[in-house]
């Protein structure tokens, strides 16, 4: 199995800060890992560094999608995204006040041909882009089964909606590597329940590696098959959810939190 | 090198007036993040309440620049409350625009009333017509009286953010609004201060530019308040220090470019010093870097 | 498919009869000079005010500078047809303008577009007032006394056709994928990013798209109006135009192009008095953002699929009563 994705002393700093502190990760092609740790230990930031939100102050972030091999640190945003890595955010930032469809059809259009000629003059090329645009767009809203709500603004969806929309808006960016950023914050068990399935349905449907940061425990046991456990921006524990959940640093950095 | 010090001396007055209206423009930003553009058009009306106080009423120099000061601070603080406090929770376009509508109203709203011609102001009492010879670099005392003035009220203003109770509230609001609210700071009656202290300066110096250039219109408030705004990005927006900063340096580099015969460029390079700051280091001389959390 | 192609069918019909209507009325002299200048400054506004909301409202950037645009515009067709006083002159000059204006735009747009909403706004302003300055300087322009006696080329006909062809366009980027990459970057530019649209890009292209047509509008302008000076293209000049984009509504062109016309009407109605307009367009815009920051008609459009909506639903309640 090839590793796809290897982050090696990973660091960021704040000002005198430091957020992130020499954290070192590997995934494989095909897991489903899960990020955990108490609030504030640098989770957030540790998948702002490898969408490139912000550069890292020091480590390198190897990224690897069948031949090509590439170094993510100080690239930006939307050059890492077309390098096949798909995110979702944590406080949902979706195109408020545009369509659900729309919302996903931005995602997918870096993959048609979009010349400036054909665009103003509205050529047929430009129609048969929008034509295939729209017609992948409602297939993966169906997934997420979204697509009768294609019309409707995003703004007007219900959150457990909106968080959904964000991960077809994600897997619209054609990711090899999918960052999960608590998908499940603010689900009721039911809805967590749907998530979970959906997430081991796509992973495996689009052949995707996913890293998945989460506070719900029982998200996180059910489906990951590797944890690192972040505290203060180093990683304290990692290994698979048994022997996380055994070891006694991670139940320390987790005294006073809610225990599951 | 006698030329040189010469236009410094010049570039000091014309810093005082820059960093005098910088201070209002940086204070306001601090704590609201609002470019206040109608900030350079309340120096004008200081300018124009000066002129009426010594001109109609004739009233004496200091009397006037305190009249004029009064009236700004009332202004500000009118501003403020009717104009950009409905807009606390809107997008920055829509404050921005507000206050491009509040600075053409008060430009237009001058002209309207008092006519769109340029007045000159009263000839001054004798010991401000003054002027000294020190080695061949000539000062006039209207150019020391505005370095002095303008000195002790930016003294006055430091004392009032570093040492007194609502200077403090001031600096909090400016960090964190919510926290300070939950302190038990009234975040309202703060900024309204903000605006009053930084419109009282904005007032004396519209006062002084009256008195040293003679000349005063409606519109006079435009370009100085764009370059005192540029003065204050320059020297770090939301610093006291570095309105203070960006001002001399703003009112050096204009009067230096000015005496050694560009004078027609000189606020293009005022605005290209604008652009330059804003690529390089938009933080200015005396800021530090803040990015947005995701 | 026939459905768009009845759809621009019917619409080709509108423009046509709306040309030959007014054409017709020139001639029979029922619009007269007076009226035909409004139209003319109908025409420059929607051109100005289209091409600023595609940068503004539609893109999220704040530029307080679009009368650079239009002076680069106004001053190279006034300049190319005082040397070539033919209509090919006349072309060339406001292409060669537009194209010029474009390469400011993207040279301005590159470096300036990465600060904040307040900063860009401050820095176009910056950048305008210098274009503005020098032209006030250089020989070849004739400095602050402007340029007279400019050939005129622009008639109704060349005002319909650059009108249209601007909102025709400038409609047609919106909807397309370059359009929606200029929204979703006005709505939230890190999440654009991280979705693989390169923000730089695309907002640097909007600002070219923009100044391009901004030029074209300076450029008609010279020739109507066979006048220009460059206090005419100075920080109230981009107030102006920004005016009418607010009003209208950031983020419609339907609303830019109501607002156009009723600005227009405005300043001819008020010419007589400049203090009092001024007055009453600072108030509108203080009571616009504080009671209906939307504008006229906020992001929504007006055309024929929500008309023919509007009189379908109107038949079916008549129907169902």
């Amino acid at each position: 199995m090839t590793e796809i994705l290897s982050v090696k002393q990973l660091t960021r700093n704040f000002g005198g800060l430091a957020a992130v502190s020499n954290v070192s990760m590997h995934l494989t092609q095909g897991e489903l890992v899960g990020l955990i740790g108490p609030n504030g230990a640098g989770k957030t930031t540790v998948f702002n560094l490898l969408s490139g939100i912000y550069p890292p102050s020091s480590g390198t972030i190897t990224f690897t999608r069948g031949e090509k091999v590439r170094e993510l640190g100080g690239r930006k945003p939307h050059s890492i995204c077309r390098a096949g890595v798909g995110r979702t955010f944590q406080n949902i930032r979706l195109f408020k006040d545009l369509t659900v469809l729309d919302n996903v059809s931005i995602a997918l259009q870096p993959n048609e041909p979009n010349s400036l000629l054909a665009s103003f003059l509205h050529l047929s090329s430009h129609q048969s882009a929008e034509v295939r645009i729209r017609e992948q767009s409602l297939e993966l809203l169906d997934i997420v089964h979204l697509r009768d709500k294609a019309g409707e603004l995003a703004r007007n969806l219900s959150y457990g909606e909106q968080r959904h929309l964000e991960i077809a808006r994600a897997l619209a960016t054609r990711p090899t590597l999918l960052l999960l950023d608590e998908p499940a914050a603010g689900m009721n068990p039911a809805e967590t329940s749907g998530l979970t399935d959906l997430i081991a349905w796509v992973r495996k449907e689009f052949d995707l590696t996913v890293l998945l940061i989460e506070h719900d425990m029982s998200l996180v046991m059910r489906i990951c098959e590797r944890i690192y456990v972040l505290d203060h921006g180093i990683v304290i524990a990692s290994g698979t959810p048994t022997e996380v959940q055994a070891n006694p640093k991670v139940i320390e950095a987790y005294l006073g939190e809610e225990v599951d | 090198m006698q030329e040189l010090i010469q236009q410094l001396i010049n570039g000091l007055s014309l810093g005082s007036i820059y960093a005098l209206i910088a201070l209002g423009y940086t204070m306001v930003y601090g704590i609201i993040q609002l470019i206040n553009f109608a900030h350079g058009d309340v120096y004008m009306v200081g300018a124009y309440v000066g002129y009426f106080c010594m001109a109609r009423a004739h009233l004496g120099f200091f009397t006037s620049l305190v009249i004029a000061m009064l009236v700004c601070t009332v202004l500000g603080v009118v501003i403020e409350r009717v104009a950009y406090k409905p807009l606390r929770n809107s997008t920055r376009i829509a404050v921005l625009i507000t206050a491009i509508g509040v600075s053409l109203l008060l430009e237009y709203g001058m002209m309207f009333f008092v006519g769109p011609e340029v007045r000159a102001y009263p000839p001054m009492p004798g010991f401000m017509e003054a002027s000294y010879n020190i080695g061949g670099v000539i000062i006039r005392a209207q150019q020391l009286l505005i370095i002095g003035i303008s000195l002790i009220l930016m003294i006055g203003l430091q004392y009032i953010v570093r040492r007194t109770k609502v200077g403090k509230a001031m600096r909090a609001v400016s960090q964190d609004a919510d926290a300070a609210r939950l302190m038990g700071i009234n975040v309202d009656n703060t900024i309204s201060l903000t605006f009053a202290l930084g419109s009282a300066l904005a007032g004396a110096a519209g006062v002084l530019v009256g008195v040293y250039y003679n000349s005063i219109d409606p519109l006079m408030g435009i370009l100085p308040g764009l370059k005192a705004f540029v003065a204050a990005v320059l020297g770090g927006i939301g610093l006291i220090p570095g309105a203070l900063i960006g001002g001399y340096v703003i009112g050096a580099v204009e009067t230096l470019v000015a005496g050694y015969g560009f004078s027609m460029y000189k606020d293009a390079v005022v605005f290209a010093i604008l652009i330059a700051v804003l690529m390089v280091k938009p933080t200015g001389l005396l800021g530090k870097n803040v990015r947005e959390k995701v | 498919m026939s459905n768009r192609y009845a759809r621009i069918g019917v619409q080709v019909v509108l423009l046509a009869l709306v040309y030959g209507i007014v054409w017709a009325l020139i001639n029979a002299g029922v619009i007269d000079d007076y009226i035909q200048a409004t139209m003319a400054t109908i025409c420059i506004n929607i051109i100005l005010a289209v091409s600023l909301n595609l940068i503004t409202g539609f893109t999220g950037q704040f530029s307080l500078g679009h009368a650079g645009f239009m002076a680069i515009g106004a001053y190279t067709t006034a300049l190319v047809t005082m040397e070539y006083p033919t209509t090919w002159g006349f072309l060339g000059g406001v292409f060669l303008g537009a194209i010029l204006a474009a390469i400011v735009g993207f040279l301005i747009g590159l470096p300036t577009l990465r600060l904040r909403g307040d900063y860009l706004a401050i820095a176009t302003l910056g950048m305008a007032e210098i274009i503005r300055i020098l032209l006030l300087n250089f020989d070849f322009t004739n400095g602050a006394a402007g340029l007279s006696g400019i050939p005129s080329f622009v008639g109704w006909t060349w005002l319909f056709v650059f009108t249209v062809g601007t909102i025709v366009l400038i409609s047609n980027f919106l909807h397309s994928s370059h359009g929606r990459a200029s929204i979703s970057i006005r709505e939230d530019e890190i999440a654009a990013e991280s979705v693989g649209i390169n923000a730089t890009r695309a907002k640097t292209l909007a600002f070219t798209v923009g100044a391009f047509f901004g030029a074209i509008a300076g450029g008609l302008y010279a020739s109507y109006f066979y006048f220009i000076k460059p206090d005419l293209f100075g920080f109230l000049k981009s107030i102006d135009i920004l005016v009418i984009v607010v009003l209208g509504g950031l983020g419609s062109l339907t609303g830019s192009i109501i607002a156009a016309i009723l600005l227009a009407l405005l300043q001819t109605f008020l010419q007589p008095f400049p203090e009092l307009r001024m007055i009453i367009y600072s108030l509108a815009l203080v009571m616009i953002m504080i009671f209906r920051p939307q504008g006229l008609m906020g992001s929504r459009e007006l055309n024929l699929a929500s008309l023919t909506r509007l009189t379908r639903r109107g038949r079916a309640a008549e129907g169902a009563s």
